[in-house]
């Protein structure tokens, strides 16, 4: 079985400088795979090019065995491949409810129908609502998410993200700037929600890491220094030195 | 239905709102019906239908900058088109005794609308934003100048002109009175706006606002944002043209003003002055704008200088246009703190009114004096004569719009603190978000 | 033809110079406020008037200093006053706000100085024939706009190479998100760059006044022109709107001296055709389609390069 998502010998420069330098990297299907690593390390930019957001320089994305570098992100996105951001980007102006319909359209096969009344399709009702109550912002279904909460609106960034369907998710950063009691209950959401899917996570936060991840990999300036087990990355010293030392210290 | 969305999704319409909202349609209906009947005069009938035409006009612009926040500097180019091609549907049907009578014209207006705009859109909703705007001014003039090269079919400055009653007849209409023309351009409104209205609760309607909001995070849900922007301009190029071709039978003429600059400013104008935010915004906009320009230019010569200031003034002060002012006060209704505000708005309204007359004593002085300095100096504005040469005139103005502006402006900081308290006690009973 | 080459270049040098004059500010104001501001073309014509009153009153050479000052005051106004209370709506409402600030200026132009062309005239110090190529005279007030821009353009050069507000303009044109990060005067920066930027415009305006016609409509004219060469450019793009303003004032001054056809290369059409919308385009000369050639040009530009020649940002 091909890996959900493999990154071969991809590469990401801007003008002379190179932010992603070499990157091997598989994630098998339902793994949960963290990619960790300090600031700056470029794990915002490698979800850029597994997304589609911008084109490797040099080097593939695949997704399944199939190519998707130098896909647009719709087109990756209907393959089943759905991201969060690390800033909250969703639709401001419209209600939750509006949010998360818009998010479950195209996987329900609706595509630009202009000649379907949208209250009246019993499917995106179905899986809105469904979505909606996974992420508890029942009770906030009519306000508009510009007027959400900060957690609230992280959940709902999580809620659009997941209520396509993809069965590969990533989420960068879901927890940041989350209290502890808020970052619980979001990593319950995110083992809940991910279920049987695929999901590649960018965190900050070690506890979220080491008690969620199947595998990590730490990214350091552009390069993967390792790939393993939390186990693994625990004991090895090239990770500890470069990363999680900081972290100790 | 299943449990969850039975108790989580936003009820379904019971049988009363279904029944609310048919009955509004109903009543548009009714009323457009009844309307010739209490204003019957020739002049009268001629506004409704130029206000019906800027209606569909201005919704099928909203299309674009409400609906999908596309600013659009060249909307004109479809109207036009639409206006252009009706005429000359009329002129064909004519000669060659075609069995296709008047009321389906617009539809062929409407059809080189969309034509136009499927054509000139892919290329034109590429970009968004800023981009767009200058694209779509760019286009236009591509268009309003090839219609001054292209003599032969937008017939040079003088336009092309036809004959609306030598068409199949039915029912014995002629569609030379104006009546006549009233009810055809009320029913094309009236089919016109549920059709848009219907556009904006379809999947693609839902679509377009969430590419207004957030062209990038579409691009994650699955949508391609330039199919979306290209879609609805499309659509609001069709309805663009029905509005195009109604103008054009009511006048039975169509020139190269049809598709110019001012005709995309106007309905930027309606559309806006009357609110992007709410559906009913741009009809709003449309009666507003077209009694305005109707009423302003027997008034004042400088009749456009006073649009372009109430323009602006939309556009700083009250940026939801009238609408979203009106929309503003809902919660406030319901919460029953209105009334709180009527005072501090009665203060705020003396001073404004005043700055207002002194602005506008203050123009019309110096009109005199630039456009028409050897006449009379016993000038009438609004209704009111009075002497520009007249140094007590200069005082008054002066003292009303300077005392005016600085007693308004204090006045409107009291409107503000009135506001937050009314806001607050609404907000308490759970009432605004 | 050697002589129409070489008169049409230097036309077109000069139109594509004036054209950068206003194109630049408004590049940098878009960078800067990221506000096109659609009332540039109306401060170019502010500056044509306010060139031909103060020319009236105290002669050519005080008003080519005080109009654009004059203009630039105002342009500092606006953003003052103006833009950066609309700023909180956003930039459509900043756009339509310098939309109607264009209307009402042309409503002003039009109640003061009326609807006919002014005689705005070329100072007599330079009212003569600075050399002749072959039988043609070249108007020496042509060779002062020339220098006149030129001059202007190497100040700016130098302003953005060697100043500091020259350095945050730059940082504005290649990080145009950093720029909220100025400091405490962004506010004055802003107000600065509008104001300069508006009087570059005017300064194109009152050189150019008595060359081509001072009228109200000049604005509306030449604004979409305008606009067309910082969206081939690339928003955003310094060097692109220099390209821009030179291919385009290139461009159209070759067309408007061609007089070929399509008749006039594969002969007259066929008489059977010669009331239809074909005889129209196959009699239009390239000189009458000038007008339209920066039209075609900005849709060519957007099929093959949607971002402009030289443009890398996305609004």
């Amino acid at each position: 079985m091909s890996a959900a998502i493999e990154l071969c010998g991809v590469e990401k420069r801007f003008g002379e400088i190179a932010i992603i330098r070499n990157i091997n990297l598989s994630v098998a299907q339902g793994e949960r795979h963290a990619l960790i690593g300090p600031n700056g390390a470029g794990k915002s930019t490698t979800f850029n090019l597994i997304s589609g957001y911008m084109a490797p320089s040099s080097g593939s994305v695949l997704m399944r065995g199939e190519k998707i570098s130098g896909l647009p992100p719709y087109q990756i996105n209907r393959r089943g491949l759905s991201r969060s951001f690390q800033v909250t980007n969703v639709f401001a102006n419209m209600s939750v409810w509006e949010n998360l319909r818009c998010a479950v359209l195209w996987s329900s096969g609706q595509r630009y129908a202009f000649w379907k009344n949208i209250d009246r399709l019993p499917e995106v009702r179905e899986r809105t609502a469904q979505i909606l109550e996974d992420i508890n912002l029942t009770a906030r279904r009519d306000v508009p998410a510009g007027l959400l909460t900060y957690a609230e609106q992280r959940a709902l960034e999580i809620g659009i993200t997941v209520a396509g369907g993809a069965d590969v998710i990533l989420l960068d950063e879901p927890t940041a700037g989350m209290s502890h009691a808020e970052t619980e209950r979001a990593v319950a959401l995110i083992r809940r929600l991910t279920e049987g899917r695929t999901l590649l996570i960018v965190e900050h936060d070690m506890s979220v890491v080491f008690g969620l991840a199947d595998r990590i990999s730490v990214l350091v300036y552009g390069q993967i220094i390792a790939s393993g087990t939390p186990e693994e990355i625990r004991g090895n010293p090239k990770v500890r030195e470069a990363y999680l030392g900081e972290e100790a210290a | 239905m299943s449990e969850i969305a039975s108790h989580v999704a936003p009820p379904l319409p019971a049988a009363a709102d279904k029944f609310k909202f048919y009955g509004l349609w109903a009543g548009a209906a009714a009323a457009l019906l009844l309307l010739p009947q209490i204003f019957t005069s020739g002049g009268s009938l001629t506004t409704f239908s130029l206000i019906g035409i800027s209606i569909i006009f201005s919704l099928s612009y909203n299309i674009l900058l409400g609906q999908t926040g596309m600013l659009s500097f060249g909307h004109a180019v479809y109207y036009g088109l639409g206006g252009f091609l009706a005429i000359h549907a009329i002129n064909i049907i004519t000669a060659n005794k075609l069995p296709i009578p008047l009321p389906l014209v617009p539809l062929i207006g409407g059809l080189t609308g969309l034509f136009f705009a499927a054509l000139l859109g892919w290329v034109s909703t590429k970009r968004s934003g800023t981009a767009f705007a200058m694209i779509s001014l760019g286009v236009a003039e591509l268009i309003a100048s090839s219609a001054l090269i292209l003599r032969t079919f937008f017939g040079g400055e003088a336009g092309i002109s036809a004959n609306r009653t030598k068409l199949l007849r039915l029912f014995g209409w002629s569609f030379g009175p104006q009546i006549q023309i009233y009810y055809l351009v009320a029913a094309w409104t009236l089919i016109a706006v549920i059709a848009m209205y219907a556009l904006t609760r379809t999947p693609l309607g839902r679509m377009c606002n969430a590419v207004r909001d957030n062209p990038e995070r579409v691009q994650f849900v699955g949508y391609n944002p330039h199919t979306v922007r290209y879609l609805a301009f499309c659509f609001s190029g069709f309805f663009a043209g029905i509005a195009g071709a109604l103008a054009a039978i009511n006048f039975e003429i169509a020139n190269s003003a049809y598709l110019g600059a001012v005709q995309s400013g106007t309905v930027l104008f309606a559309t806006y002055i009357g609110g992007v935010g709410f559906f009913i915004g741009p009809i709003v906009g449309a009666i507003f704008v077209t009694f305005l320009s109707l009423g302003l230019s027997d008034l004042t010569p400088v009749w456009q200088l006073y649009f372009g200031l109430i323009f602006i003034a939309v556009v700083v002060f009250a940026p939801g246009g009238i609408t979203g002012l009106l929309m503003m006060h809902r919660p406030l209704l319901k919460a029953g703190t209105l009334t709180q505000m009527l005072p501090s708005y009665l203060m705020a309204l003396v001073p404004t009114l005043a700055m207002i007359v002194g602005l506008i004593l203050s123009i019309e002085t110096i009109v005199h004096y630039t456009v028409n300095p050897g006449d009379d100096s016993h000038i009438k504005a609004f209704g009111v004569s009075f002497d520009a040469a007249s140094p007590t005139i200069w005082a008054m103005a002066a003292i009303l719009l300077i005392g005016g502006f600085g007693v308004a402006r204090k006045t409107w900081t009291w409107v503000g603190h009135a506001w937050d308290g009314a806001t607050s006690v609404a907000r308490e009973k759970g009432i605004a978000a | 033809m050697l002589e129409l080459i070489v008169i049409s270049t230097l036309n077109g040098i000069l139109f594509g110079m004036l054209l950068f004059l206003m194109a630049s500010g408004l590049t940098v104001i878009f960078s800067m406020l990221g506000v096109l501001n659609f009332a540039h073309a109306s401060f170019y014509m502010l500056g044509a008037f306010f060139g031909f009153q103060i020319s009236r009153w105290l002669g050519f050479w005080p008003a080519l200093v005080i109009a654009p000052l004059l203009a630039g005051a105002i342009g500092a106004g606006v953003e003052r006053f103006g833009l950066r209370r609309v700023h909180k709506n956003g930039h459509v409402a900043e756009l339509l706000f310098t939309f109607g600030l264009a209307f009402v200026i042309e409503e002003v132009v039009q109640i003061i100085w009326g609807k006919s062309p002014v005689d705005f005239r070329v100072p007599p110090l330079l009212d003569f024939p600075a050399f002749t190529i072959f039988s043609t005279n070249y108007p020496a007030y042509k060779m002062f706009m020339l220098l006149v821009s030129i001059v202007i353009f190497a100040g700016l050069l130098i302003v953005l190479k060697k100043t500091r507000i020259g350095l945050i303009v730059q940082a504005a044109l290649t990080h145009p998100h950093m720029v909220g990060h100025l400091g405490h005067n962004v506010g004055r920066i802003f107000m600065l760059v509008f104001g300069v930027g508006t009087a570059l415009a005017a300064v194109a305006g009152v050189i150019a006044g008595p060359a081509l016609v001072t009228q109200s409509n000049m604005a509306g004219l030449l604004g979409p022109i305008l606009f067309v060469v910082v969206v081939v450019g690339g928003l955003g793009s310094l060097p692109g709107a220099f390209v821009a303003s030179l291919l385009i004032g290139l461009v159209q001054t070759f067309a408007v001296s061609m007089n070929g056809s399509l008749a006039g290369a594969f002969g007259p059409l066929s008489p059977d055709y010669a009331s239809t919308w074909l005889s129209d385009i196959w009699g239009v000369t390239i000189a009458q389609i000038a007008p339209i050639m920066p039209y075609l040009l900005l849709v060519l530009i957007l099929i093959f390069r949607p971002m402009g020649l030289l443009g890398t940002r996305d609004t």
